[in-house]
């Protein structure tokens, strides 16, 4: 086992040196010279000569390229350009609101994904279960912007049931009155994706032939749903459900704009309005590896499930 | 496209005659096809100047309500024409004015045309009939989704070709392209690059999304390719001396170029939402298009002032055609694979 973590994280070493190439060559070169932008209108070149000194711009490539993994590898990414907070103190304050929200929705989704794609692909070809798929298929098209702003103009500002926006500073006033909507909303949008997903995941499964034999054998259907069916549909919802919380933390970008909720998406889009390089060097580096790292465990938790499954 | 099949039993029908069979049996997907291709007819109308030219024009009273709700009075008092503000001895400028004035008297345009009150979808905060701009926001939208769709595919074509046919080096190259690519998620990699262009433009949102998203099709492309290249008919080519470029792509490619066809439709759908978000966050359309993300932003103000139209309109629209876009693309899969059922 340790063996095969070991293996795995090296082989990750490849794909991060060219997550952190990509990165350097996309800000280094395609993104033009950030010293103007720095030095504001009324540069002059005394001011820029100093600005580019202190970037490492002035140094040759693969010294700007050792600036950067030096930064990746000692967590220090400097200070942000816009507002001269360091990059890793943003970081580390922004995690906690972010998961705030995205901790109860991806749970929440999950459950609710599961119980109704057992319920739906048990009824499967039926009126029901067409009439929840073309439900489905309209949820998935209407944009989540359309939700975001609807279900906060409606029951946050006409109806008042909840705050428009804002985040307070305890952690269970945050959850129970701010993070409310944004996660109610959330899982409207989720929803429907992740029951179509979770439903083929369980198709997959009711045509086995042990599910057969334990029908033949007299057990209950629901013994057969939420023993049988379920613990062999779990292992690709596993691996679903963990390949996407990296990319979930960015995700959540929308309801955290709209809500005022100070976390990983919204500093996201503040820094790209504000041209903060720094900010989204550091936080693409930093998802990139998370979502390496949380496909190692998805792989894991998958041997976990599933004795069959022998990680070489 | 009904195929001689139908006729010469001698020849069997291709792959593109029965999927086609299959395709019109189905009645939800002719439905779904119908839906898109009369938002496709709208977009050749408003991009050949027919329909919706003029949406830039004025005719109605700021946020003007739809026909069926009935005018406004409050608003409807501003559609007057007002009686000329009396002579201000102080203006410094009413000599330019006059002369002004006179010289659209002249060219027979009036200085105060009677606005209407009403519009049958609306009007927006500039008097912008809502639902021409509809239809040329969708005109944006969809183009975007379109290019930026065949850019992916025919990126995502060409490294899987390269990758699956050649094998080896070339292959373990891509590959760790492919994963570098799927290891950024790929909104952040959309905002990333959003970031690092900074400047704004149709132009550089077909290159976002096309260049972030060739990963989906390449996978499946560098998959057909390994099964395709062992195949008789491709040893065949080899033993008729063909160059590699045209085993790959004159001899496999029309036989892998339905599972680039299907990915286009997927893809389109997703980027014509990614276009909303991103023109919506003022990252994507420059300021002066609009797009369904643009009127989306505006939208968002007005439904406080409670002018729901032009929300309704916009997302009802895409609502619409992503809905008969995805059923159409899955029906799509359906026919040209039938394996995946």
């Amino acid at each position: 086992m340790t063996a095969y973590i070991l293996r795995r994280l090296w082989q990750m070493l490849p794909t991060m040196a060219g997550v952190v190439v990509l990165v350097f060559v996309l800000f280094n070169w395609v993104g033009g010279d950030p010293t103007y932008l720095l030095a504001g209108k009324m540069a002059d070149a005394r001011a820029i000569a100093n600005i580019r000194a202190q970037l490492g711009l002035d140094a040759p490539w693969y010294v700007q390229l050792g600036i950067f993994v030096k930064q990746i590898v000692t967590f220090d990414f400097g200070n942000a350009w816009s507002t001269g907070e360091p990059v890793s103190h943003i970081i580390a304050t922004r995690l906690g609101p972010s998961l705030t929200v995205l901790v109860p929705l991806t749970v929440l989704e999950t459950t609710i994904g599961i119980a109704l794609a057992l319920a739906v692909a048990f009824v499967r070809g039926s009126l029901t279960d067409r009439l929840v798929m073309v439900a489905c298929t309209v949820g998935m098209s209407i944009s989540i912007l359309v939700y975001i702003i609807v279900f906060q103009y409606g029951l946050a500002y006409r109806l008042g049931l909840f705050p428009v926006q804002g985040w307070g500073e305890h952690f269970t006033e945050n959850l129970l009155r701010y993070a409310t909507l944004p996660i109610l909303i959330g899982l409207a949008v989720s929803v429907a994706p992740t029951l179509r997903l979770f439903r083929s995941f369980v198709l997959d499964e009711v045509g086995q032939d042990y599910v057969r034999t334990a029908r033949a054998k007299g057990l209950p259907e629901r013994r057969i749903v939420w023993v049988h069916v379920l613990r062999n549909a779990a292992i690709p919802i596993i691996t679903y459900v963990m390949a996407n919380l990296p990319a979930l933390l960015i995700g959540a970008f929308l309801l955290e704009r709209f809500f005022g909720i100070p976390g990983i998406g919204r500093e996201v889009i503040l820094a790209v309005e504000r041209s903060d390089f720094p900010v989204i060097k550091a936080i693409t580096v930093y998802v990139a590896a998370a979502t390496m790292v949380f496909n190692l465990l998805a792989d894991l938790m998958y041997q976990a499930v599933d004795p069959r499954v022998q990680l070489a | 496209m009904t195929g001689p099949g139908l006729h010469h039993p001698a020849v069997s029908p291709g792959l593109w005659t029965l999927a086609w069979r299959r395709l019109r049996a189905d009645r939800v997907a002719m439905a779904a096809l119908g839906v898109v291709c009369l938002f496709l007819l709208s977009v050749v109308l408003s991009a050949t100047g027919l329909v919706a030219a003029d949406w830039e024009d004025e005719v109605a009273v700021n946020y003007a309500p739809p026909t069926f709700v009935g005018p406004d009075p409050l608003l409807a008092a501003l559609a007057q024409p007002q009686a000329p503000a009396p002579p201000n001895a102080f203006d410094p400028l009413a000599g330019d004015i006059a002369v002004l004035k006179a010289q659209l008297a002249r060219r027979g345009q009036a200085g105060h045309t009677v606005k209407r009150t009403t519009l049958p979808f609306g009007a927006d905060k500039w008097g912008h009939d809502v639902v021409r701009k509809t239809i040329k926001g969708g005109q944006t939208s969809i183009v975007v989704g379109l290019v930026a769709a065949f850019v992916a595919v025919a990126l995502g074509t060409l490294f899987g070709a390269l990758s699956g046919f050649y094998g080896g080096r070339v292959d373990d190259f891509f590959n760790w392209f492919y994963s570098v690519f799927t290891a950024i998620p790929s909104i952040l990699m959309i905002l990333t690059v959003a970031a690092v262009l900074q400047t704004r433009g149709v132009a550089t949102i077909v290159l976002i999304l096309g260049l972030t998203g060739w990963t989906g099709p390449y996978r499946l492309i560098r998959a057909e390719y390994i099964k395709h290249k062992a195949r008789e008919y491709v040893l065949a080519a080899d033993a008729i001396g063909a160059s590699s470029r045209r085993k790959m792509f004159v001899h496999i490619f029309p036989n892998v170029s339905h599972v680039a066809l299907v990915q286009v439709s997927i893809l389109v759908v997703g980027f014509i939402k990614a276009e909303v978000i991103l023109s919506f966050l003022g990252f994507g359309v420059p300021v002066g298009v609009v797009s369904w993300g643009s009127m989306l932003n505006e939208a968002q103000n007005e439904l406080i002032l409670g002018k729901w139209w032009q929300l309704t309109a916009a997302a009802t629209a895409m609502a619409l055609l992503v809905t008969a876009f995805s059923l159409f693309a899955d029906a799509l899969r359906d026919a040209l694979d039938p394996k995946l059922k």
